[in-house]
């Protein structure tokens, strides 16, 4: 199976490849090519150019910056996985990462190119929702941050711009717990969601002052789970106000049916999988 | 790029993927490709030391990289402790997925000398098997294992599940 025809570029820096990508209007960013890859050999994409920023210097690494962590945007999934300090600060978006794909799958995809990548049914970008993340999008006009909640456009559309290249993310340290859960197509957490929720949750005397409740696998995109949200904060953070958060999971969600399940089961799974990362991020705070 | 230890070079269009360059220009054909998307790993080699499906990169990728494929694991001609587990413990029947499968445990052992049996089956989530029913395989990266441990494999099933 060979892709249509392209031209590939792997610049040295990160300023050749924005020239790159300013100068070709036809031109994809490849980083893992877990998910680019097979688009182009099944042909149902076919960018005339591929700028690989594989050989960028500098973006490989998870770094504590003070109030955030940063993670760059060649991290692969199995660094963000087993990082100490992404367990600490971002467990959600830690076990979203250890539950994507497989071995090899995740020593070569990375956590950013799975965030631009934007598939409804990913594992990161619920934890990324979850952890309140700031993505850091840069072009030839130079930088900008885009918050998680306004990052996932739609089916596999980002807030990124072709010529912009998602050079990392910050994680706020915002204290409380967070967690993710899956049913994965090949049952257990293997291969992609069916559905999954993400939950980060921040206690104080007794109440749920903070939260955050993302979906994936569920709706038209990774989104926050409004309803939920609405219901658990200010709660005392009980079985009872996590069943009532549940309740409320697909409320002004449009959910959609695919070859994984029907409406009626999604709608169910969405609520069994906010309870879970509810209870778990809960036991976390 | 560096295969099993050779450098050597070509010139490839840009979606050349990786598996091509090593079967076709280099004759390396004991890289197999099955599902060619991503999801059997037959095609597994180890990229600077690293399991990866080889028909998920492009060969211009991999240049200045370290390759080692299945023909590259035995020295000297004796087998690789993951080879000789395969063979002694009935790891492969029609032989489809095993080069992917032996890279991928090689890479698992490399890591984690002492895996349990539930590291190993996580380990081996990317490489799929539609003969053995990968019971064969798990005991075969156990007897790997315990080889490169120094230890003695313990003994094959059936010589004591039977009696
Ligand atoms: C067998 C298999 C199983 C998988 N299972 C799962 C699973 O269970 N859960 C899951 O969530 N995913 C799964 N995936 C997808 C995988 O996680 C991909 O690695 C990930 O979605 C994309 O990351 P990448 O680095 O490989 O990006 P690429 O494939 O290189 O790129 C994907 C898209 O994002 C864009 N892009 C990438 N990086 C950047 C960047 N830094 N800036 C701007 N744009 C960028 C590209 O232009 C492209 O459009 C699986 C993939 C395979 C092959
Ligand atoms: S041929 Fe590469 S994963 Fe199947
Ligand atoms: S031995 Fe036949 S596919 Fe594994």
């Amino acid at each position: 199976m060979y892709p249509r025809e392209f031209d590939y570029v792997a610049p040295a820096s990160l300023d050749e490849a924005l020239d790159a990508l300013a100068a070709n209007p036809g031109a994809k960013v490849m980083s893992g090519g877990m998910s680019l890859l097979p688009l182009m050999k099944m042909r149902l994409f076919s960018p005339e150019m591929v700028v690989d920023i594989g050989r960028i210097p500098g973006l490989d690494d998870i770094t504590d910056q003070e109030d955030h962590i940063a993670i760059g945007a060649l991290v692969r999934h199995h660094q963000t996985a087993t990082s100490a300090l992404v367990a600490e600060h971002a467990a959600a978006l830690a076990e979203a990462a250890a539950y994507t794909g497989d071995n090899q799958v995740r020593r070569r995809g990375t956590t950013c190119g799975s965030l631009a990548h934007a598939d409804i049914a990913a594992d990161q970008p619920a934890g990324a929702l979850a952890a309140g993340a700031t993505m850091v999008a840069a072009s030839k006009n130079g930088k900008r941050e885009i918050a998680a909640a306004d990052f996932f456009v739609d089916t596999l559309t980002s807030a990124l711009e072709p010529d912009e290249i998602l050079v990392g993310i910050r994680i706020p340290k915002t204290g409380g717990g967070s967690a993710y859960d899956k049913l994965g197509r090949r049952g257990g957490h293997s291969d992609y969601a069916v559905a999954g929720a993400a939950a980060w949750v921040r206690k104080s005397n007794g109440t749920v002052e903070d939260a955050r409740i993302a979906l994936t696998g569920v709706g038209t995109k990774p989104m926050l789970a409004a309803g939920s949200m609405e219901a658990f904060i200010g709660s005392d953070g009980s079985a009872a106000a996590i069943a009532a958060a549940a309740d409320r999971a697909t409320e002004g969600v449009t959910v959609l049916e695919d070859l994984y399940g029907s409406e009626a089961y999604k709608a169910h799974l969405a609520r069994v999988f906010v309870a879970r990362a509810l209870e778990q991020a809960l036991a976390r705070a | 790029m560096t295969v099993n230890g050779k450098a050597v070079s070509g010139s490839v269009e840009p979606r050349t993927l990786l598996v091509h360059f090593l079967r076709e220009d280099l004759l390396l054909t004991g890289t197999h490709v099955g599902c060619e998307s991503g999801y059997c790993g037959a095609c597994t080699i180890h990229l600077d030391g690293v399991p990866t499906k080889s028909c998920m990169v492009l060969a211009a990728q991999a240049d200045g990289c370290d390759v080692t494929t299945i023909e590259g694991l035995a020295k000297n001609g004796d087998l690789h402790p993951v080879q000789e587990g395969f063979w002694e413990r009935h790891g492969l029947q029609c032989g489809f997925c095993t080069p992917g499968m032996i890279m991928s445990a090689a890479g698992i052992l490399a890591e984690n000398g002492s895996p349990t049996e539930a590291e190993i089956r996580h380990g081996l989530e990317g490489n799929l098997c539609r003969c053995t029913g990968y019971h064969n395989i798990v005991r075969a990266v156990e007897y790997a294992a315990a080889k490169m441990r120094g230890e003695e494999p313990a003994p094959p099933e059936w010589e004591t599940d039977l009696v």
